[in-house]
């Protein structure tokens, strides 16, 4: 008795031709955040100026030759200080998201999988979390801790990992009546094993999902905590404070806050991007 | 190919180069090719194969129920009238009233937000001159004529009130309103269990004698077709491969893909030994082998088989095969004689 | 078809489950008792090593629970199950872990009952290495042992589930079953999945494999053909009880409860000269909630009489290892002394 070939056989053409159909919207979001890194990564290769020097005689300078995205009320070069942002915003996007994810994940997992009771009071620490606005919730967190980025993680860290173990928890709920999570059961598998090993890599894509959105709205919350000085503290380049910066010119000299909203909205995007590309990618490969 | 010569009636149905392609990711896909046979008054036609083998497509190709982006060519000819490129308009008031059509998942097929009574009245407004109190009385008989309890009653359940052996004698109920002269019943008993099964298929061939309606079944199961079907079509990769009367085709299969299905049932009399299983699985429909579509699983394919694709021939009186080697495989004998 | 010895492997003991159904408010506002879906009342049987014991009845009757329940899937609510003389419910421990390596599990969806992100062959170390059946050095070698085993190419190793069709999944599932070498194999619906030549393929494979591992089988079914094909004794159950129990060619043969009798004339044989007309068993299975009160299948049996509404009957004996459970303890012995159901061949 001889088996056919499966059907669905993975020859190395196929694997290319496979690249070649990643979805239009991953990809625009990996350039974008591509960028975004180089820029982090590398700000003084690219930004003509130093960030933090003045220069008296472009105060409030409108774009041009010498200063494209024009100058603050300093005469600080506002490309510089967009470039040279980059790296502490995305800074944010990723240490006020971590810590969120991977409790988080570890927590839906568990809860999911425990269900009864231990379910039941999740679901009440989540209701009370969710009627509860997310930004007061942080800025009072903020408040009394006192203002600085490490007080802001900790204070996204400690409301945001409930959204993660949500949408975890749901979705371990129905893996775990599947005949996979049965057959680890039968073969005498521990329930860790069974959680982490089997359950989990299948119960994860929304949250990674949620995750890239995640990012864009810690970007937004960082600049929005930085624009009421509850943030990152000045002279530090950070998109939000650049935009608190301008507030007093933006009749006068719009570019000063302007220029930061943009960079914003595109790194907010790219992370958009990649989200929607990634849950197209990971749902269509079941 | 042509009708069965030694049936001297005119069928009812006729179905000629009936060919059903998909536009899909992976390129054009021909789920049905090429099928043609007839259906004759009175007559159940058993339509037999696996997953893939496009029994079901056929059916609904004869409905044109195939949505874009799904391309229906061939003739389908109803009374004399071809249904395939009759306008929408005629094809309605043939539809439901003189061809009727059940399902495998009746759940599916009926709508959910509305009491069974209502369906059945529906289709009786649409297709019969009868008023209000005629349709409801009408109704009443159709359910007592499937065998509903308490029909009165249950004339305002709603499906999800019903088991499933009675929502499928609701939805024959439904199909039969308009006294079809041709039930096209696509894994009706599928879903059921073997008692409830038996009961439908009994209630599917007393109404085919009662109403003189002619019948196509649409099945995987050769225990169905042995029990209820007067001839049978086997379908393999979208062809049909054998035709002829099911005891003649049961007694002596002249094809090795019916030889093989038949042996892979088991059977009484031969406990825990061997079945003659067949090699492999069938053939996506994307990637049909080229010559006869059953050879790379085949025990008597030879050379020719992969490379030239055999006709659908008459090979003895009232049976047509496309096998290269049919002498073989009816020498070969059957696996239940 | 030699059974082995007397040895009992494993045993079910008055195997009771009931699964209560959530509470609804206007029930408890009324102060009614919380419902219960009775999926098994009172199981009895032994299993004897080598044999294969196919488990036969219509959805809902709770034989898919009786599976679970001998793999320790699920807890009894009533009885117990006996592995080797040890109840089940008190393995702790070493003990646990032996008993779940040696009763193993195959599902009936080929395409739920395999981690969609683990590759055949992490799918196999896996179970290889937790139940440290061989050292770490000789997986891959016994990795390609297995998928001879069950016939499947050894380039499946490093392919994912879904590169498969589903007849190689549920070899697949069978190689994973098999790698931690057990002695007993419950297949709930093994094949009810897949394709009828596909299915004679894994047929074949799971005779020859208890051929060459001397495996104990259960074979939990709804088609009675395949189960008659492979089983030693067959069990009929209906509505979470048996009702007959005997040796395959007995049951078969002299069916000794109507339901049995019902089920056999149902199922569609191969045979298109022999066709009736009439219906083989009346009605629809009744609520497993509310059973009725005495034999199970009054509802639906054309001879019950009124003792069978009273008193539940007792599976007792018919002949060598055939116990059937129905007050008529003659019947389908003598045709003529009990009116057979109406059949009339048609041709």
């Amino acid at each position: 008795m001889t088996v056919a070939a499966p059907t669905a056989t993975t020859t190395p053409r196929r694997r290319r031709a496979r690249l070649l159909r990643l979805p239009s919207t991953l990809i625009a979001g990996a350039i974008i955040l591509l960028v975004s890194l180089l820029l982090a990564l590398f700000p003084q290769l690219i930004a003509p100026y130093d960030p933090t020097a003045f220069d008296y005689n472009a105060l409030l300078a409108p774009p041009s030759a010498a200063h494209l995205l024009g100058s603050d009320s300093f005469g600080r070069d506002v490309l510089s200080r967009v470039i040279h942002a980059y790296g502490l915003d995305l800074q944010i996007a990723v240490f006020a998201t971590v810590p969120a994810f991977t409790v988080g994940v570890i927590v839906g997992a568990l809860v999911g999988y425990a269900g009864g009771w231990v379910e039941a009071v999740f679901g009440r620490v989540v209701d009370a979390v969710i009627t509860f606005p997310f930004l007061v919730l942080v800025i009072a967190i903020v408040a009394v801790l006192g203002p600085g980025l490490t007080n802001m993680y900790i204070a996204v860290g400690v409301v945001g990992w409930v959204f993660y173990a949500r949408l975890v928890a749901a979705e371990v709920k129905v893996q775990k009546r599947l005949d996979y999570a049965d057959a680890g059961r039968v073969m005498g598998y521990r329930p860790l094993r069974i959680i982490f090993r089997h359950l989990l890599p299948n119960s994860i894509t929304p949250a990674i999902v949620y995750w890239m959105t995640d990012m864009a709205l810690a970007i937004l919350l960082g600049s929005s905590l930085g624009y009421l000085g509850l943030g990152a503290q000045p002279p530090a380049s950070e998109w939000g404070v650049q935009i608190a910066d301008g507030k007093n010119f933006m009749n006068t000299a719009w570019w000063i806050s302007v220029f930061p909203g943009v960079a914003i909205v595109i790194t907010g995007l790219g992370f958009s991007l990649l989200g929607d590309g990634l849950a197209e990618l990971l749902r269509t490969r079941k | 190919m042509s009708a069965l010569p030694s049936q001297a009636l005119t069928p009812a149905l006729s179905v000629r180069d009936l060919t059903t392609t998909f536009v899909t990711s992976a390129g054009r896909v021909t789920a049905v090719d090429n099928v043609g046979f007839d259906v004759f008054p009175g007559e159940v036609l058993g339509l037999v194969g696996e997953s893939g083998s496009g029994k079901s497509v056929t059916l609904r190709s004869i409905m044109r129920l195939i949505h874009a982006p799904g391309v229906v060519g061939g003739s389908v000819l109803w009374q004399g009238r071809d249904l395939v490129t009759m306008p929408e308009r005629e094809l309605r008031r043939i539809r439901g009233a003189e061809i009727a059509m059940i399902f495998q998942e009746p759940m599916t097929a009926l709508n959910p937000v509305l009491p069974v009574g209502l369906q059945i009245e529906e289709n009786l407004k649409a297709h019969t001159p009868l008023d209000r109190a005629g349709r409801t009385k009408r109704a009443l008989e159709l359910m007592d004529l499937v065998g509903i309890p308490e029909a009165r009653r249950r004339l305002s359940d709603y499906p999800h009130q019903f088991s499933g052996g009675m929502r499928q004698r609701a939805m024959i109920a439904i199909s039969l309103a308009s006294n079809p002269k041709l039930l096209l019943a696509d894994e009706p008993t599928t879903a059921l269990d073997v008692t409830i099964q038996d009961q439908i298929l009994k209630l599917i061939l007393e109404l085919k004698r009662e109403l003189g309606m002619s019948v196509v079944f649409v099945t995987h199961d050769l225990g169905v077709v042995a029990a209820t079907c007067d001839r049978m079509a086997v379908m393999y990769a979208g062809r049909i491969v054998e035709t002829g009367e099911v005891a003649s085709v049961f007694a002596k299969p002249r094809h090795a893909y019916t030889r093989g299905l038949l042996g892979s049932v088991p059977r009484s009399g031969a406990e825990r030994t061997m079945l003659l299983s067949i090699d492999g699985t069938p053939p996506s429909l994307a990637a049909i082998p080229p010559g006869c579509p059953f050879n790379p699983r085949c025990s008597f394919a030879t050379e020719v088989c992969r490379t030239v694709v055999p006709p659908l021939d008459e090979v003895s009186p009232a049976r047509l095969a496309a096998c290269h080697h049919h002498d073989r495989v009816a020498a070969a004998g059957s696996p239940v004689a | 078809m030699m059974i082995p010895m007397n040895d009992t492997v494993i045993s079910a003991e008055e195997v009771s489950k009931q699964f209560t159904l959530p509470q609804t408010m206007s029930r408890r506002l009324r102060g009614a008792p919380q419902l219960a879906v009775n999926a098994l009342n009172g199981v009895n049987f032994t299993l004897k090593r080598g044999e294969t014991l196919g488990i036969v009845g219509e959805s809902g009757c709770g034989k898919s629970t009786l599976a679970r329940v001998l793999v320790g899937l699920l807890d009894c609510t009533e009885g117990k199950v006996m592995f080797e003389g040890n109840d089940i419910a008190y393995l702790r421990g070493n003990a646990r872990r032996s008993y779940n390596r040696r009763v193993q599990m195959i599902f009936q969806d080929p395409y739920s009952s395999l981690n969609p992100r683990m590759t055949v062959r992490q799918v196999l170390t896996e179970a290889l290495h937790v139940h440290r059946m061989r050292p770490r050095a000789e997986i891959p070698g016994r990795i390609a042992e297995l998928l001879d085993l069950v016939r499947l190419p050894d380039d499946a190793a490093d392919r994912y589930p879904h590169e498969f069709s589903g007849g190689q999944r549920q070899r697949i599932g069978i190689a994973r079953a098999l790698a931690v070498e057990p002695d007993v194999l419950v297949a709930d619906e093994l094949v009810s999945a897949l394709d009828v030549s596909v299915q004679a393929q894994v047929v074949n494979l799971l005779l020859q494999l208890q051929e060459k591992l001397h495996l104990t089988v259960v074979f939990v079914a709804h088609d009675l053909r395949l189960v008659r094909h492979i089983s030693h004794r067959v069990a009929v159950m209906y509505l979470g009880s048996i009702l007959e129990i005997g040796p395959t060619e007995a049951l078969f043969s002299t069916p000794r409860q109507p339901y049995t009798r019902a089920l056999l004339d149902a199922a569609p044989e191969l045979d298109p000269t022999h066709r009736t007309t009439s219906v083989a068993a009346r009605g629809e299975l009744p609520s497993p909630i509310n059973l009725p009160v005495g034999c199970p299948f009054n509802t639906r049996c054309p001879f019950a009489f009124d003792r069978c509404f009273v008193e539940r009957p007792l599976l007792t004996e018919r002949g060598p290892m055939h116990r059937a459970a129905c007050h008529l303890t003659d019947f389908g012995l003598a045709p003529a002394a009990v009116p057979p159901m109406q059949t009339e061949a048609v041709s």
